[in-house]
């Protein structure tokens, strides 16, 4: 168990790394420097102001010094502008010359400064992350047990009129993307056309106080895109535990049809969907960006969006090795969980 | 002029599609009539969510491809502004409408003044054009190395598999940013990956091919020189573009495809492909340990022979059933680049970029994103419902 523990773990940071490097890489293209130098500086700069600006910030180093210091195993840069200011990489806004570290990296917890929030990354990720973390907990408490209940009333009667009805409605939700579902239920409950002004359209107020005003949509819009796809595989798993030969048995002797699905049945059919829901976290992060965009809704999805239209590159840094992090510890508990969950299979 | 009525405009709009709909009773009829010679297609037509998942395809395809080539069904031009229709509802008379031109704006105008119906049509065109291509393409990259990596396992897999896993563990909505942008396309990356990617179906073809004709070597010789010519050369004229990184070939360059297209596409090819690799490799490892296998291995066949002659035609059910899904997730990214605006040009009738410009009135003049968004949904639905179709029929027997 320790083994196969320490060596998904030393795969995880391996994949981290070796991502940080591509995002790293493609970030630093001179292009997307011009960018970020132009929405730092201003638009209308020159190409040799953009040379300077650049220069003098130690963009202009080579690739792996750059990545050195990011992730800080190099010294940080110091370097003297042709403006005849010294600029340290590591001397953050009211820090004196003496003060400044001379290594400031995410090794040293440091993960940069975010030149579009005019801030250190690290504070805004940590609130950011936390905002979206609320946003994901209603998600999850309201799409799991929905998808299970929706899943087992499908399956338990495979074929019936119940399990036609319920798994059209699973695919048409599977089929609606988020900015699909959020387009049509802010135009149906949170329009003045059409009349039904039940709930706000947008949910900048539930980043201080999260009301059903303000937060049902966009929690109703990712929970049922991930909801389909669950209650499907639910259904499927159901349905063939439904025809094993222990389920015959408990019918045969006269247990009331309820009673098997709960006490017989609904262990053993929740083994497949588990391993779905913690699959589903990388899916529903996609979700999470275009929801929050859409109803304003100012968590680490929004924060992509923005620090990515500016190439605010160590803020994209930070965010990816993030959502990198959840998609593979969401992995590996669904393969722990899961040999919890199943006596027969055994971790290797 | 007065507006139309609503059962005014499901006439008006009944009557445009017209074409469809006749398309739509031959096929049908034919296929029905024929169904017991068609093998899985016209199993099809046994099961009725799949017939209506087919319908609501076909209706797509037939639109896209009627609007696209005949310049049928379309009313207006879908980049065309008319001044004095912005914002308007549907079934307004168009203000100022020459004689020949259509006299209404169906579904209204957006908040540019363009004609809703026509861009929604239009809208389809892009998607049949790209969407199933893209996964077509998706497929070729993932079998290419699915197959062998299932096959022979050990190193070769470890290392494909992680590839593989890199990729799918980065936030879509992020690689599309890194990828997508005006300044990206500068730097030539998505150039060096439509080289890279696009090689696949070469390598598939010439593979296939070889495999196949090994033991008539004359044979062979005729046919490999003849794909790799044409698909070589269809190959070519795809990655040069003049004026960019890549104009080594530009004399002989048949045809030149509008860079943001191209990196759309490539994007979406490069996004798809990790997922089928896994599930061909996956399938592969099944099925290689089945007797026929061990039979061609007894006979000396080669190792691509099996692969490609034994294992893949084995593993064609579930195979063409994701390849349906895949389509509607496809056309899911595609609508979420226009969304963001990444990619295809601002004006570009596709349907992320409709809906997310809809989106700023929505609470007041909610038509021009809500006809997209359900267009979207109706084809992305009518894929699934047919992959279910399939997956029911294929597995009966």
């Amino acid at each position: 168990m320790l083994r196969f523990f320490l060596r998904r773990l030393a795969v995880m940071v391996v994949t981290a790394f070796t991502l940080s490097l591509i995002v790293f890489f493609i970030t630093n293209m001179y292009p997307n420097l011009e960018k970020s130098a132009k929405y730092d500086g201003n638009f209308r700069m020159g190409d040799d102001a953009v040379l300077s600006y650049l220069t003098n910030r130690g963009y202009l180093q080579p690739f792996y010094i750059k990545y050195g210091q990011w992730l800080g195993v190099l010294p940080g840069y110091v370097i003297k502008g042709s403006d005849e200011k010294t600029r340290r990489r590591c001397q953050v806004l009211g820090m004196t010359v003496e003060d400044t570290p001379k290594y400031c990296g995410i090794i040293q917890g440091n993960w940069g400064y975010s030149t579009m929030f005019k801030e250190q990354v690290g504070p805004i990720v940590v609130t950011r992350l936390g905002l979206t973390g609320k946003l994901m907990l209603y998600v999850m408490m309201l799409m799991i047990p929905a998808s299970l209940v929706l899943g087992i009333l499908a399956g338990m009667r495979e074929g019936s009129k119940t399990d036609r009805g319920l798994s059209t409605f699973a695919i048409t939700t599977t089929a609606t993307p988020e900015y699909v579902s959020s387009i049509i239920f802010i135009a149906v409950f949170a329009s003045s056309a059409v009349g039904l002004k039940w709930v706000k359209g947008t949910a900048t107020g539930a980043m201080e106080d999260a009301t059903i005003d303000n937060f049902l949509l966009p929690v109703l819009t990712i929970a049922l895109y991930g909801m389909g796809y669950i209650a499907r595989m639910t259904r499927a798993s159901m349905a063939e535990v439904m025809t094993s030969q222990y389920i015959r048995t408990a019918r045969l002797k006269g247990i009331i049809f309820y009673r098997i699905v709960i006490k017989h049945a609904l262990r053993n059919a929740l083994i497949a969907p588990f391993t779905v829901i913690m699959l589903q976290f990388p899916w529903l992060l996609n979700g999470v960006v275009i929801v929050e965009t859409i109803f304003n809704y100012k968590g680490i999805g929004w924060v992509l969006v923005q620090a990515a239209g500016n190439n605010d590159i160590e803020m994209l840094l930070a965010v990816s090795v993030i959502s990198v992090f959840v998609v593979l510890v969401t992995q590996l508990i669904s393969d722990i969980g899961y040999v919890y969950l199943n006596p027969r299979i055994k971790v290797t | 002029m007065q507006s139309l009525t609503w059962i005014e405009i499901i006439g008006g709009i009944s009557f445009q599609l017209l074409p469809v709909w006749i398309a739509l009773i031959l096929t049908f009829g034919f296929s029905n009539y024929y169904k017991r010679r068609l093998g899985l297609y016209g199993k099809l037509f046994d099961s009725t969510i799949g017939m209506i998942g087919f319908a609501i395809v076909m209706f797509w395809v037939f639109s896209g491809i009627f609007a696209g080539i005949f310049d049928w069904i379309i009313t207006h031009d879908p980049l065309h502004q008319v001044s004095g229709m912005k914002n308007k509802l549907p079934g307004t008379p168009m203000r100022g409408a020459e004689e020949g031109e259509y006299p209404y704006y169906l579904f209204g105008g957006d908040h540019l003044a363009r004609d809703v119906f026509s861009r929604m049509i239009a809208g389809g065109t892009v998607v049949i054009l790209i969407a199933p291509l893209a996964t077509l393409f998706a497929f070729m990259v993932g079998i290419t190395l699915g197959l062998p990596a299932g096959y022979y396992g050990k190193r070769l897999d470890t290392n494909l598999s992680f590839l593989a896993n890199l990729i799918l563990a980065f936030p879509v909505i992020l690689l599309f940013y890194l990828l997508v942008t005006p300044e990206i396309r500068a730097t030539g990356l998505p150039q060096y990956l439509t080289v890279v990617l696009f090689a696949f179906p070469l390598i598939f073809i010439a593979v296939l091919i070889n495999s196949r004709f090994q033991t008539t070597p004359t044979a062979r010789n005729i046919y490999l020189t003849l794909a790799l010519f044409i698909v070589g050369w269809t190959y070519i004229s795809v990655i040069n573009q003049p004026e960019s990184k890549i104009t080594l070939f530009n004399s002989i360059d048949l045809f030149d495809i509008d860079g943001g297209l191209l990196t759309v596409f490539v994007a979406v090819v490069f996004v798809n492909s990790p997922t089928v690799f896994r599930i061909v490799r996956g399938l592969t490892m099944d099925i290689k340990t089945r007797d026929y296998v061990a039979a061609a291995q007894t006979r000396g066949e080669g190792a691509w022979y099996i692969m490609l002659w034994e294992i893949l035609p084995n593993a064609r059910g579930p195979l063409i059933v994701d390849f349906c899904l895949r389509i509607g997730y496809t056309t899911i990214l595609l609508g979420t680049l226009g969304f963001f605006g990444l990619g295809l040009e601002p004006e570009s009738p596709n349907w992320g970029a409709t809906i997310n410009g809809g989106r700023k009135l929505l609470s007041i003049h909610p038509t021009p994103a809500i006809v997209p968004s359900v267009a979207l949904v109706s084809l992305v639905l009518g894929l699934n419902l047919l992959a279910d179709g399939l997956r029911e029929e294929s597995l009966r027997d």
